[in-house]
């Protein structure tokens, strides 16, 4: 397909943004808008019971997932409250006693919010650097580890670039000096194995539409052994344990308990197609533009991200110039701003380099037809755009300069 | 036999508009703060639900903070009002009772309305301007609580009004503007919306902080992306629910029947809070004799599905704080049943309510005379 030819459905790749959702994961929650509409903490009749049954179901399903046991997942509206639920509710049920934290700079901005208030109400937070593939230093994070810390905060995968930390490496490390790991997996649930249990992972966010399942779920893991407390954000009705208190949406619990049960078995093949995707639309890009600049490791990355800058060009010129991709430059949530991704200046990106880069969020119903198709007008649209600032006769460095 | 859902209190079947929509925002992919058109689709159809629940209450679009449900709501208005000191009334729902620890509780009258006087000496009583928070109307019993009154109250010293109005929008006029509150709490689910949905209507001085942070979503009062399908699907709801007036009568006329069949049986019946104005679709009904438990497990059997009090902590009946409060010997609230119609109630729904009730009264009567 040449650039240019116009097409019916736009492509979509922002998956990291939100994803579809999966036909089937749609099917399963149907019912329980319509005939089982019931409020699954009605005790004493049937519509009652079986919106529980079925939100137990699904607790087993997301259980399942991370290799956890289902009493250890609690529902949530999705990973954010999750964030704050897990850094928030920690930092306060051991405040007075152990209040130090450590974290990373390039935490989503939940995390990172969550953590600024904390400084605020009295913890103290390390935020460990990240090297320019992106990844923490193990020496520097046991290094900042003191008596006086309660939790390391750490992303299983990053939003941006992508990358995957040694969480292993992390957790036995966390173990070893009897501190609390909680991880955002939003990104890497249903997208890698994990398994809480080896990783030695003690508190872990996940949300439903970052892999097929509906907006406004999410779960938090809270293991048991060692037992995690915490202070819950919201009170009254006592649902969940006392952690999270609110009437669960068992339609919403159960989408995210089938895209649960479908992430588990796509796991066996869908990151290899996705990766094979991934690494032909980059080679696509790198044989035909000059000036790209991969961000953060491939060699450790989530399969279906991709992040990179297009020298010389601002990121908002080639969005504008290809409406018919869904893309973004940066993450969904800060991404009406201005300002540079502070993702990508942290593993070391120049101003410029960073408002040149690109996210390409592959996913489960991308086709291979459609990453040529964005190849294809990628390639001809920067192409394009670096030869108007050439015929300009300023060269892109400069011209960028002065914008 | 169709089962006969009299629990709406509890959870309200979603109406067929609020499932188009909800559905149709599934069927699309967007994360609203995208700026690609996916997420400008996104965003209008959060724009046009704000619009739809905005109007539900008269209230202006950018009043309206998404939430995750009526406790996210109402956790969001008393947590994030920071140092104030707390005045709630004994009657509300265990997400505003719990959701301060330090609240001081005031008291209601035998007919469950809010002492007034006493609102007011505990206004006299706290050192910094206080938040109030009384509900719109009650959960169990129905009954509508003076809001304006309180309001007039709140002003006179400098406090702040919360009013949960979770139970009340959608079966009562409710006018954002004539309330005079602060700040009110909505749940989609109760008025025919999706679960996992609410909002909190809070003007611009409020001076509220947010419980979840990071993205900057709703103003900065409630980080975390959108959930666009329940968004649209409350906003579906809500549009009916503000052109449902004459819902409100035709509810209220079947829970009549319901009562005056009742008390004329005879039984000695309570219905309790009936001394004043209540939701149309509520009633609070005392069996003589008969433990609520066994009412609702026998109502269940017939195929008729209410409730012994409030549905909430995972199914544990405890005797009603609601009817502790307007002073009901705990024998007598622990023989009450709620009751609430929705708008897929009939006439025959509550005959079969009343007929059940009588059957169940009349066997256990029985029962009680032969062990006598």
């Amino acid at each position: 397909m040449m650039s240019g030819e116009s097409r019916k459905r736009p492509v979509y790749l922002d998956n990291q943004a939100t994803t579809p959702v999966d036909a089937a994961v749609l099917d399963a929650m149907l019912p329980f808008y319509n005939e089982k509409f019931g409020n699954p903490h009605s005790g004493t009749h049937y519509y009652g019971w079986e919106a529980r049954e079925a939100v137990e179901m699904a607790r087993e399903q997301v259980a399942a997932i991370i290799g956890a046991e289902p009493g250890e997942v609690y529902f949530t509206s999705g990973a954010t409250e999750s964030n704050n639920l897990a850094i928030k509710g920690i930092a306060r049920m051991y405040r007075g006693r152990k209040d130090h934290m450590v974290s990373c700079v390039s935490e989503h901005m939940c995390v990172l919010d969550s953590l600024f208030n904390m400084e605020k109400e009295g913890s103290t937070v390390t935020y460990l650097e990240v090297g320019a593939d992106g990844l923490i230093d193990l020496d520097a994070l046991a290094e900042a580890i003191t008596e006086a810390t309660i939790l390391v905060s750490i992303m299983t995968v990053q939003n941006e670039i992508g990358v995957i930390q040694p969480m292993h490496e992390i957790g036995a490390l966390c173990r070893e000096r009897g501190v609390f790991l909680h991880t955002d997996a939003a990104q890497a649930a249903a997208k890698m194995a994990i398994d809480v249990k080896a990783m030695n992972i003690d508190i872990l966010s996940l949300t439903a539409h970052k892999y097929y399942g509906p907006m406004g779920i999410g779960a938090l893991y809270v293991g048991r052994k060692p037992k995690v407390r915490l202070e819950p954000l919201f009170s009254g009705g006592g649902q969940e344990n006392n952690i999270r208190s609110g009437t669960l949406p068992a339609p919403l619990c159960v989408g995210l308990g089938k895209a649960s049960e479908l992430g588990l078995a796509a796991l066996a093949g869908e990151p290899a197609r996705l990766g094979e995707m991934r690494d032909h639309l980059l080679g696509r890009l790198q044989v035909a533009l000059p000036g790209i600049h991969i961000n953060g490791s491939m060699a450790h990355r989530v399969a279906g991200n991709l992040n990179v800058s297009f020298e010389g060009i601002r990121a908002e010129d080639i969005m504008a110039a290809v409406p018919d991709l869904a893309i973004s430059s940066g993450s969904a949530c800060t991404s009406e701003s201005d300002e540079a991704s502070y993702v990508l200046r942290a593993i070391g990106l120049s101003n410029d380099l960073a408002e040149s880069s690109l996210r390409f969020g592959l996913g489960r119903f991308t086709t291979p037809e459609d990453v040529d198709y964005a190849a294809d007008r990628l390639i001809a649209e920067i192409t394009r755009l670096r030869q108007q600032k050439q015929e300009a006769g300023i060269p892109a460095r400069i011209l960028d300069e002065v914008s | 036999m169709r089962p006969i859902y009299l629990d709406h209190n509890a959870t309200t079947p979603l109406r067929r508009a609020a499932a188009d929509a909800l559905a149709g925002a599934m069927a699309e992919c967007g994360n609203a703060s995208s700026v690609h058109w996916a997420g400008r689709r996104a965003r209008a159809r959060i724009d046009d639900a704000r619009d739809a629940v905005a109007g539900l209450l008269g209230a202006q679009p950018a009043d309206v903070v998404f939430t995750s449900g009526g406790t996210e709501a109402n956790n969001l208005a008393l947590r994030g009002s920071g140092g104030r000191p707390v005045i709630v009334s004994a009657i509300e729902h265990s997400s505003v009772l719990e959701a301060r620890a330090d609240a001081d509780l005031c008291p209601v009258d035998s007919d469950g309305r809010v002492d007034l006087d006493a609102l007011r000496e505990a206004l006299e009583r706290t050192q910094a301007p206080a938040l109030v928070s009384v509900m719109m109307a009650n959960n169990e019993t129905g009954v509508i609580q003076p809001i304006a009154a309180a309001a007039e109250i709140c002003r006179q010293y400098g406090a702040l009004l919360h009013c949960d109005a979770v139970q009340a929008a959608g079966k009562m006029a409710v006018d954002w503007r004539d309330l005079g509150a602060d700040m009110v709490s909505l749940s989609a689910h109760k008025i025919g919306g999706p679960q996992g949905v609410g909002a909190l209507i809070v003007g611009e001085k409020s001076g509220l902080k947010p419980l979840l942070t990071g993205g900057g979503q709703e103003r900065g009062l409630r980080a975390g992306t959108e959930n666009l399908p329940g968004i649209a699907g409350f906003g579906a709801a809500a549009e009916i629910a503000a052109g449902a007036g004459t819902e409100y009568t035709r509810l209220q006329v079947l829970r009549d029947r319901i009562e005056d069949t009742i008390a004329a049986l005879g039984a000695g019946a309570r219905f309790h809070g009936n001394g004043a104005a209540r939701l149309g679709n509520t009633s609070c009904i005392g069996m003589p004799g008969v433990l609520a438990e066994t009412q609702v497990m026998a109502f269940d059997l017939e195929g008729i599905m209410v409730s012994a009090g409030a549905a909430c902590s995972s199914g544990k009946v405890r005797p009603s704080h609601v009817l502790g409060a307007m002073g009901v010997a705990e024998d007598q609230a622990n023989q009450a049943v709620r009751v609430s119609l929705g708008w897929d109630s009939e006439a025959t729904d509550a005959d079969a309510f009343v007929a059940a009730w009588w059957q169940l009264f009349e066997r256990l009567a029985a029962t009680r005379a032969s062990a006598a």
